[in-house]
């Protein structure tokens, strides 16, 4: 099984799926969208297959490699493998794309596009996921990079609400933008790689080996880490995120934050860190800084959010400077945490998003918190999983994310003290917008127009279950996590050479409980 | 001490926190068809957990007082780098004691709702939430670190949450919830700081390496631990300055009430402080601190709870007074640690009793609340009223009921500090005295002042045999333990004791205290029961009047929290949209014509979209080839 094409099948999947749905007449929407189930559900079957044969003990640092010539003439291939961090986030992507095709349902109904167009897209967005989380070369990122944006953009510029063009058009300049200055240093680097070894190539491992001049690092670290950041999107380049998500789609935006924005941070560990090892280090405080600013400004303008949707942006944007926090403070605790959470992020904010699209679906598409209010008295089990993941959104302990969290912080803490102890405090905002989201839609007096409104059906609750619960199954038993993780995480802080600091009695931990971490 | 591994009926501690977890999971998911059986399910995962402990406790005496601590290992939970945390459980002496009052008390608070929840519409639901609070509160004080702790810990929030909420129609419920929630996560960052100070200081997070290396840190270190843990404290268990939810709480059903915000939960923070004793013996600093929040919070406690006309309102007030009392003992240190939880085991029981007899009381009175609409209640509800005396009598300290016991110790082990200490609790002491005659006298004694629609009448059996019991608890636990159970060389393996000499003999101090709860016990008699209460409150002097207002604890959140929180969030979403939003719109529309652009159709979008792509590309190439030559 070894020489089994594993990853190009499993992005082959979906990829056959989209075009299997588009030769769906235009009528049979239903059956468009049971053969995107189809497909999606298969992927999923391909990826946990994969996911079994994975040896977090391996020695390679890349997995399931394959490499196929594309541009000899350039160095680029058609190269694909993963590490653990690589694995989880793939496996993100293909469990949210049937519970978005689920939970998503009746979403492409009144677009402009026709209804199997929606799922086509969403089969082959989640091919390019795939294939950008497996790429190996980094000229064949790029690509995949870019072409991200192209199913994106038909999402929500062909299916959004009524702002749709300005929120697609904003969307795909700000990404451009950051796409133009990663080409840029791409270009950079390549030309760094022929100078060193004589021959230019787009080889990850290759790259990550070169020792690069650190100025030049410096200036080609930007073009990867402004693409990253717009992506992620760190402040202050965040903007275009909360008008994406207040037209897209719920499903749309599940798959652009949960998933794609994934994409930005993957890309920080991966290619920023283990190409750049220093200028990553010397930008790390003035990242650190952007990315503590962006806990607090997301969390406090989420505070005042009336639109639903906008709220989970920017809480978003609030989580995404937990998960950068993570990446940049060079620390076991904090890089694992930081993939920990990007898992716990993306669950959360599909828990968040479906149930806000079912609620939509029952208030004529609003989204606007105060078109709701008591509905827990109605809709008791909509709440509940509204409920689960609005808990999972403040990591609450005992869940995924609250492992994600307070590794990163943990990490934060132990190699800037005050930096950690800073940023925890944002966990106290954290609860003060969710809780208020709750309150105002879920519990106090029952909003008029809601006496009504009918509970979730059986399709809407199969898409959630699964959601909620990985959320608290992992929260309770990380290890499937953490054994894949780890060891990525380890190899990063060696290539980057970052240590952790030391613990500060300098005693080994006593007891016959503590064995030294890692796979079992 | 070593720590052995469990064995016999030992080795079922996780099922003792697995009975009411898979009870709420059944409660919550089965849905309405379950409000038959359910609460009868609920109840039993609680009463065999009660027994399970019930035999755990014989088991555990049967073995030598340096062997009781048992620790078993589910499995690794948490791994990363130095940095690994099992699921695992520690049973020793401290968290039996917590197992039994949290099962035992649990089993009758959960039969008492078979009659006080009986026409519920959601009843299955109240049960589930509550069966997930016993679950977490069990996981809280038998988990071996903090890190696990730390679940229990925001488990039992979460439960409070949902039940203070549980009658979230009212605005005022859901408002209470939230709020209890977001005071704790304040708690909760001094929590999460401790753990991580824990970490790197001691390379884990297990109680026996931070204890076993506790000495070898430095002051300056476990002072901040102390003070972090203090502050974690503080918000679970209602002590100053994060005391504002508590009084709120009281929107959630009496149940709710006796079990969560006074026998159990908002004792949390005393086990913390008790459990992490060995910090604070080497923090003075923080250790101070601990004394000073529980002066504080005594006297606050004690002067709301003298002002409410709200029964279930005076007796929070009650609970924060008397929490501060459990603090203030584990301040002291080792002269305190054992007195604390004695304490915190009596008062569990005999509050429990009053938060019921009070929930007996209103739901006799069409759920009011209102003392001054009470008055010569005695003869309809016999036997909440004789329970309910039992628990007066119990928290003013008459010997030879349970609070008796249990504060006078505390009383003597603060003069064994400093006479300024000890006169305080002898003060608060006769504080307890007034509100709660206060308390008796308007609820029981005087004349009738019910409204017109009200026929007040006993509660049921399954209501009653509850308070009975609690009642005969109230009434002999503090002996039984004291005497009977020797709860000082009990408690002693795991939180250390000590005396010292105090100028006066024992016998004198439990007399001064007697004869100032006296007093203020005829003060209360005097001026509630002997005189007519009014039905609307008189206006009051500075003190009543700030003391109905929780003594301006919102207001003092507002202006230096939520004040300038709200104006934070409104400045930052002006400034989002305005500066940097408007930066980019605006330099959008002068470099590409962008607003231009949004009147034209889609078609022109893809076209450019296209070009855009095209010209991408192109410029690849170019590059590459232009390297390459």
């Amino acid at each position: 099984m070894n020489n089994f094409p594993w990853l190009t099948t499993i992005a082959v999947i979906p990829l056959l799926g989209s075009l299997v749905v588009i030769l769906v007449p235009k009528a049979q929407t239903a059956l468009a969208k049971s053969v995107a189930l189809f497909f999606s559900l298969v992927t999923l079957g391909g990826v946990i297959a994969m996911a079994l044969q994975f040896d977090p003990n391996s020695t390679d640092k890349f997995q399931f490699a394959e490499s196929y010539s594309w541009i000899p003439a350039f160095g680029i291939n058609f190269a694909l493998g993963i590490d653990g961090i690589a694995l989880v986030l793939i496996a993100l992507a293909a469990t949210l794309v049937p519970v978005v095709i689920m939970g998503g349902w009746t979403e492409a109904a009144e677009g402009q596009g026709s209804v199997k167009g929606y799922f086509a897209l969403i089969l082959s967005l989640e091919a390019l996921m795939i294939g950008v989380f497996a790429a190996t070369d980094v000229f064949l990122f790029y690509v995949l990079f870019e072409a991200m944006l192209i199913p994106v953009y038909f999402m929500i510029g062909r299916y959004g609400g009524p702002q749709r063009s300005y929120a697609a058009v904003k969307f795909l300049i700000y990404s451009l933008l950051g796409g133009l200055f990663m080409l840029a240093s791409l270009v950079g680097l390549y030309v760094a790689s022929l100078q060193i070894t004589g021959t230019g190539t787009f080889d990850f491992t290759v790259l990550a080996g070169l020792d690069i001049d650190p100025d030049l690092q410096k200036l080609l670290f930007m073009g990867f880490f402004f693409a990253f950041a717009i992506k992620a999107p760190l402040w202050p380049f965040h903007t275009w995120l909360p008008d994406s998500a207040a037209q897209a789609q719920p499903g749309t935006s599940v798959l652009l934050i949960g998933v794609l924005d994934k994409v930005g941070t993957f890309g920080m560990i991966r290619y920023c860190l283990e190409i750049f090892p220093a200028a990553s280090v010397f930008y790390a405080p003035f990242v650190i800084a952007l990315a503590v600013i962006g806990i607090f400004y997301g969390a406090f303008i989420a505070l005042k959010q009336t639109d639903m949707r906008r709220l989970f942006a920017y809480s978003s944007m609030s989580h995404f400077g937990f998960i950068v926090l993570g990446i940049f403070v060079f620390t076991t605790a904090g890089q694992t945490g930081s993939v920990i959470y990007m898992v716990a992020h993306g669950l959360s904010t599909a828990g968040l998003f479906i149930a806000a699209g079912y609620m939509m679906s029952r208030r004529n598409g609003s989204a606007q918190i105060s078109s709701f209010g008591g509905m827990n008295k109605v809709a008791p089990v909509l709440a509940g999983f509204f409920l689960i993941a609005a808990l999972s959104s403040l990591a609450l302990p005992g869940m995924v994310s609250f492992i994600g969290e307070f590794l990163v912080l943990l990490g934060a803490f132990q190699k800037y003290m005050w930096v950690g102890a800073l940023a925890t405090i944002g966990i106290v905002i954290t609860a003060a917008y969710v809780l208020r989201l709750y309150q105002k839609t879920m519990t106090g007096p029952l909003n008029p127009d809601l006496t009504t409104t009918k509970d979730l059906n059986g399709r809407e609750i199969t898409a959630l279950v699964p959601i909620a619960a990985l959320t608290i199954i992992l929260g309770v038993f990380p290890a499937p996590l953490l054994n894949v993780v780890n060891p990525a995480v380890e190899r990063v802080m060696i290539s980057v050479g970052v240590e952790d600091p030391g613990i500060e009695l300098g005693l080994a931990p006593l007891g016959e409980t503590t064995t030294q971490g890692g796979a079992e | 001490m070593t720590v052995m591994p469990a064995e016999g009926v030992l080795s079922l501690i996780w099922l003792l926190i697995a009975l009411p977890l898979a009870g709420a999971a059944i409660l919550l998911f089965t849905g309405r068809q379950s409000n038959k059986w359910g609460p009868y399910l609920g109840v039993l995962t609680v009463v065999i957990s009660a027994v399970l402990g019930i035999l755990m406790l014989i088991e555990m005496m049967s073995l030598p007082a340096d062997e009781r601590t048992i620790s078993q290992v589910a499995y690794q939970w948490v791994f990363v780098g130095q940095f690994t945390v099992d699921l695992a459980f520690q049973l020793d002496q401290l968290s039996m004691v917590f197992v039994l009052l949290i099962t035992i008390v649990g089993s009758l608070i959960h039969i008492y709702s078979l009659g006080y929840m009986s026409h519920d519409p959601d009843k299955r639901k109240f049960f589930g939430y509550l069966n997930l609070f016993v679950a977490a509160m069990l996981l809280l004080v038998l988990a071996n670190n903090y890190l696990l702790l730390y679940v229990g810990w925001e488990g039992v929030g979460l439960a409070s949450y949902l039940l203070i909420g549980f009658w979230q129609q009212k605005k005022s419920a859901a408002d209470a919830a939230k709020k209890a929630f977001i005071i704790n996560r304040v708690g909760d960052v001094g929590l999460s700081l401790a753990i991580m100070l824990m970490f790197v200081t001691f390379g884990s997070v297990t109680f026996s390496d931070v204890f076993g290396q506790a000495t070898n840190a430095s002051e300056g270190t476990l002072t901040a631990i102390g003070l972090l843990l203090l502050l974690a404290a503080a918000g679970k268990s209602a002590q100053f300055p994060l005391q504002a939810w508590l009084l709120d709480a009281m929107e959630g059903p009496t149940p709710v009430s006796a079990l969560i915000h006074a026998a159990t939960m908002v004792t949390a923070g005393v086990y913390l402080i008790a459990r992490s004793n060995v910090i604070y013996d080497n923090a003075v600093i923080a250790a101070t601190a601990v004394i000073v929040v529980a002066l504080i919070t005594i006297f606050m406690g004690a002067i709301i709870g003298s002002a409410k006309d709200d029964i279930k309102k005076a007796l929070a007030g009650s609970t924060m007074s008397q929490i501060g009392y459990m603090m203030l003992a584990v301040g002291l240190g080792p002269i305190g640690y054992v007195f604390a939880i004695f304490h915190l085991l009596t008062h569990g029981v005999f509050k429990a009793g009053l938060f019921l007899g009070a929930g007996s009381v209103m739901h006799g009175m069409n759920d009011d609340v209102n003392m001054r609409r009470y008055g010569a209640l005695r003869g309809v509800m016999a036997i909440t009223f004789v329970t309910f005396m039992a628990g007066y009598l119990a928290i003013i300290g008459i010997p030879p009921f349970s609070g008796f016991w249990s504060k006078d110790e505390i009383v003597h082990a603060a003069f064994e500090r400093n006479v300024f200490i000890g006169s305080a609790t002898v003060l608060a002491a006769g504080i307890t005295g007034f509100y709660m005659t206060r308390m008796i006298a308007m609820t029981f004694f005087g004349k009738k002042r019910w409204e017109p629609d009200v026929h007040p009448h006993e509660s049921p059996k399954i209501m009653t045999i509850p308070l009975i019991i609690l009642a005969l608890g109230s009434t002999f636990l503090g002996m039984a333990l004291l005497f009977w159970g020797d709860i000082k060389s009990w408690l002693e393996p795991v939180v250390g004791y000590e005396s010292q000499p105090t100028p006066l003999p024992t016998s004198a101090y439990i007399v001064i205290t007697l004869v100032v709860v006296i007093i203020g016990a005829i003060i209360g008699w005097i001026t509630y029961a002997r005189r007519e209460v009014p039905l609307t409150a008189p206006t009051g002097n500075w003190l009543t009047r700030a003391a109905r207002k929780d003594l301006y604890g919102d207001a003092v959140n507002h202006a230096l929290v939520v004040a300038p929180t709200n104006y934070a969030a409104r400045s930052l979403v002006w400034f989002d949209t305005r500066i940097i939003d408007g930066f980019v719109n605006g330099s959008a529309a002068a470099v590409g014509g962008m607003s231009g652009r949004l009147r034209r159709t889609q078609s022109g979008f893809i076209r450019s979209y296209a070009l855009a792509m095209v010209g991408g590309a192109v410029l690849v190439i170019v590059a590459l080839v232009l390297v390459r030559i």
